[in-house]
């Protein structure tokens, strides 16, 4: 199959940017996207051109590092999908396929496709995790049980890879999603509830502080999110961040 | 080239004396401490933020040590460690079938084929209860029973239930716990993190680890960070075959510049092929996909018993369902009877590769074998059936139910199959061929963890401790997490203990300058080159050859041959490579190149390892060295030893010491899996 590839350029953080356009030939649909890609950097490097840079580094749709927006959809159209598991049987020989990075304030471009998520990291330490120290001597792990639908939804929540895909595809570049998803994995277990109030505002503080937009409930983010991320998380975290404001706790 | 360290290390595992059982205890009770208000006065430095890194940096800094941690992702939370999927090992005996810390033990020195060090394996197993209330109590959702508690699954080569687990995702949900833990220390300021950092060189002063050299990938700065001890959790190095279930990233490189300076490498040969992999599809392929061999539980492998059904299948004029049960060659039930489809993955491979090779492969290349679900769903629908109180259900229902059931517990592995081959895996069974997963190779280490370069620490992948000749399932990750949570954070105490008085590690010496500006030189030299060709040709050439002579299988002439193609590959590379970009900025084919040099410079040295080892052992397969039926065959008069390799300037010419294991809790015994 043959593409004509247009893709974003940028060389640093503080350069103007432009769209581009490449050719790419020789393509099999069993090739992941990011091998179409190879591809193209190979063609580039070959013909003494500055190669497309680009984050990825499992290529198994569990590392969350790859991020790119594919004709005009985040990790592209295909559903529950990173860019790394799009294969190029879903595209038609001879399309034309605009390539962007994730585009949001919060995540500024490193250099072409790659972009800073610093941010994310920012946002967990500022409360993503449960304090206790992992020298200490906690109870067997069975003293604590968990109900198995609370265990499977926590699970479900923690499953998030943190790609952002949900930041770029949201018309307001809000991390709701993110930062819901690792609120109620802590939320729907007992492990998390001693800190449940405090961390539910630290979270979404720093959230804004990081300069991400407010959540409107298009729900775009669940449609576009590769490990399928429920909004019902969303509804979890408001509910919790207003009853901590509230309560005052 | 640098200096070498002029005093000649003795290789002293350091092993504590007593019985096996109690060293560890003992150990820990008559090692220094550092008291709280000195803990304060050192830094650490910890390279890798996979489990073993991650884990460690929390530790070390809940401690009270100062740590700067660096990963070349973006964040800490992509180190590769994240797509373990099947599970991980703990002898906590929650199913009541028999097992104990010892029968943990005794499996991991069994499943390494005697190639491991008894004290370390039986600390493992001592630890790995304590990782599983760890994990728990930081809210990791491991899969839970309906009355709350957690399930277990059972893992290739063992005959327990030991495996604690989240989905396909346990790898994933074990580093998200670590780099919580990480998290909270970086939000206290215990722990400085550099993301897209790569270390560049090991600095070595009067003989100690002081420090590193680092580069800021998005930057391109270079530069120094001097600490009292220097801990390398930087992974495994599968990628030196090109194509492999690493991630694109996972390197050596941090081992091979500490190896440079010193520190031995350990049995590098040994690696992990594993038998559950997506076949590969084409040239352009960059990686290869692990299906959990937590499949191989309810999944059954075979090829066709006919060599006609087998041109049938590749011409696609018969569908693998169309063959009926009677010309089916389940070839490891057939084999190796007492665990089936379950024996240790090094078994499984060369079995796989046998059939293959005989001509039964099923795929066009004829690298494939079946993984096939059928009987697994029919068994769990009937099951399903009887539940749900379906009298007399159909064959349509009762498949309509099992399917169920394996969604439940496969469903995120099934997806991602269909996802990459668009083939429906619970119709058809799924094609599937080994590739190279895990290196229990890496970087010498004594009981503390330690290397040849005092100072110098390696957990996790990146040494070779704990895992022998292979490792068992679900293993990785507590070695991983054992070593990050439970012991470095005690014994690298003994080493700091000294350093109370040393003050802040100065950066401004010659030795930081020399390092800094060889780093300096390489980058011009790499940039500078006057080539036409991209690292990836080199890489993937590499790979071939690794592949071919120091794959699955091994001979001596095939190992000589792969060491010189390999040094020639070397001088192309340093006349024909060309590397495009600039030095200060974001240049992934910069860093691509450094770590390219030195896997091939790794490869060599792994051709040596496997040259010098005149046995067959676990993962390594020399074909000079087998029974008539194919098994592998043992030398334990001649080889019962680690062999520790220190640079000498050429990979090849490296020097041999060995390290001789000894036995006393275990009877050495051929390894049966029949």
């Amino acid at each position: 199959m043959d593409f004509t590839l247009k893709i974003w350029r940028q060389e640093g953080p503080q350069e103007q940017g432009r769209m581009e356009t490449y050719p790419v030939t020789g393509i099999t649909g069993d090739m992941s996207f990011l091998e179409m890609m190879d591809v193209l950097n190979d063609q580039l490097i070959r013909d003494g051109q500055d190669p497309v840079a680009f984050d990825h580094d499992c290529r198994e749709g569990i590392c969350g590092m790859c991020s790119m927006f594919i004709n005009g959809e985040a990790h592209g159209p295909n559903r529950k999908t990173t860019t790394c598991q799009l294969h190029m049987r879903s595209f038609k020989d001879g399309e034309t396929i605009y390539i962007e990075p994730w585009r949001a304030a919060a995540f500024p471009v490193v250099k072409d496709l790659a972009v800073d998520r610093s941010a994310f990291d920012r946002i967990i330490q500022s409360g993503g995790y449960v304090s206790v120290n992992s020298s200490g001597n906690p109870l067997d792990a069975n003293a604590i049980p968990v109900p198995k639908a609370d265990a499977d939804d926590a699970f479900n929540a923690a499953t998030c890879i943190g790609c952002g895909a949900c930041v770029a595809t949201c018309k307001n570049a809000s991390a709701m999603l993110f930062v819901s998803a690792k609120v109620s994995q802590f939320a729907l277990l007992p492990q998390g509830q001693p800190e449940r109030m405090s961390r539910v505002q630290r979270m979404v503080d720093q959230m804004d502080k990081e300069g991400f937009g407010n959540c409107t409930n298009t729900g775009a983010c669940e449609v576009e999110c590769p490990k399928g991320i429920s909004l019902d998380n969303i509804a979890r975290m408001n509910r919790d961040y207003l009853k901590s404001k509230v309560t005052g706790e | 080239m640098t200096e070498m360290p002029k005093h000649s290390v003795a290789l002293d595992a350091k092993i504590p004396e007593g019985d096996l059982a109690d060293k560890w205890t003992n150990h820990k009770n008559s090692i220094r401490l550092v008291n709280p208000a000195n803990k304060r006065l050192i830094d650490v430095i910890v390279v890798g933020t996979g489990l073993a890194g991650s884990s460690a940096a929390a530790s070390l800094a809940e401690m009270g040590y100062n740590v700067k941690a660096f990963c070349f992702q973006d964040s800490p939370r992509r180190a590769h460690s994240i797509a373990a999927q099947g599970g991980i090992n703990a002898a906590k005996n929650y199913q009541n079938d028999g097992d104990s810390v010892y029968r943990l033990f005794y499996d991991t020195i069994k499943g390494g084929d005697y190639r491991s060090r008894e004290a370390n394996v039986y600390r493992l197993a001592e630890v790995s209860a304590n990782i599983i209330d760890q994990c728990v109590a930081q809210g990791v959702p491991f899969a839970r029973e309906y009355g709350g508690l957690l399930d277990n699954r059972s893992f290739g080569g063992v005959q327990v239930s030991r495996t604690f687990y989240a989905k396909g995702q346990t790898g994933q949900q074990l580093l998200l716990g670590a780099y919580s833990a990480l998290s909270r220390q970086i939000s206290k300021g215990k722990v400085t993190m550099y993301n897209r950092h790569e270390l560049m060189d090991v600095v070595v002063v009067d003989g100690k680890a002081r420090g590193i050299i680092a580069r800021n990938l998005t930057t391109g700065e270079i530069e120094r960070h001097g600490a009292h001890a220097v801990v390398l959790c930087s992974g495994g190095y599968g990628n030196v075959f090109f194509l492999s279930t690493n991630a694109m990233g996972s390197n050596v490189s941090a081992a091979w510049k500490a190896h440079k300076k010193g520190a031995y490498m350990a049995n590098p040969s040994y690696t992990q092929i594993h038998p559950t992999c997506i076949p590969v599809s084409g040239h352009y392929q960059s990686k290869l996909t692990l299906m959990s061999e937590s499949l191989r539980n309810d999944g059954r492998i075979w090829v066709p018993k006919e060599q006609s059904d087998v041109e049938a299948l590749r011409n696609g004029s018969l569908r693998p369902t169309d063959i009926p049960e009677e010309r089916r060659d389940y070839y490891l039930e057939r084999r190796y009877p007492a665990f089936g489809n379950l024996v240790p993955r090094d078994v499984a491979s060369r079995a796989a590769k046998e059939r293959c090779d005989a001509g039964f492969g099923v795929n066009e290349a004829g690298e494939a074998v079946y993984l096939d679900y059928a009987s697994a769903i029919e068994r769990y629908g009937r099951t399903e059936a009887n539940v749900q109180g379906i009298p007399a259900p159909s064959m349509e229902k009762i498949r309509e139910l099992g399917e169920a059931v394996v969604r439940a517990k496969y469903g995120n592995l099934f997806q991602m199959y269909e996802q990459i081959t668009a083939d429906n895996p619970y119709k058809t069974p799924m094609r599937i061929y080994p590739a190279v997963h895990y290196t229990m190779g890496g970087l010498w280490v004594d009981y503390n963890l330690q290397t040849t370069i005092p100072g110098l620490y390696a957990c996790g992948e990146a040494n070779f401790s704990d895992h022998g000749a292979n490792r068992l399932g679900a293993s990785a990750l507590m070695q991983g997490l054992a070593d990050g949570y439970f012991v470095l954070p005690y014994t690298i105490g003994d080493y700091l203990a000294d350093d109370i008085r040393t003050g802040e590690v100065s950066t401004e010496t010659p030795e930081f300058a020399e390092a800094e500006k060889a780093v300096q030189d390489r980058i011009e030299k790499l940039l500078g080159n006057d080539g036409k060709i991209p690292v990836d040709d080199f890489h993937r050439r590499l790979g071939r050859i690794m592949w071919n002579e120091c794959g699955m299988s091994r001979n001596a002439e095939g190992l000589k041959k792969a060491i010189a193609d390999i040094q020639a590959l070397r001088s192309e590379f340093e006349k024909d490579v060309r590397v495009p970009g600039r030095a200060d900025r974001f240049n992934p084919e910069l860093d691509k190149a450094g770590r390219v040099f030195d896997l091939m410079e790794l490869g060599e040295l792994m051709c040596k390892d496997a040259l010098e080892r005149n046995e067959s052992c676990g993962g390594h397969f020399r074909e000079e060295y087998q029974t008539p039926e194919g098994e592998a065959l043992r030398d334990d008069e001649g080889h019962a030893h680690v062999s520790a390799w220190a640079y000498t300037g050429v990979p090849a010419e490296a020097t041999h010491h060995k390290e001789e294991l000894t036995f006393d809790n275990v009877e050495l015994k051929t390894r049966s899996y029949k």
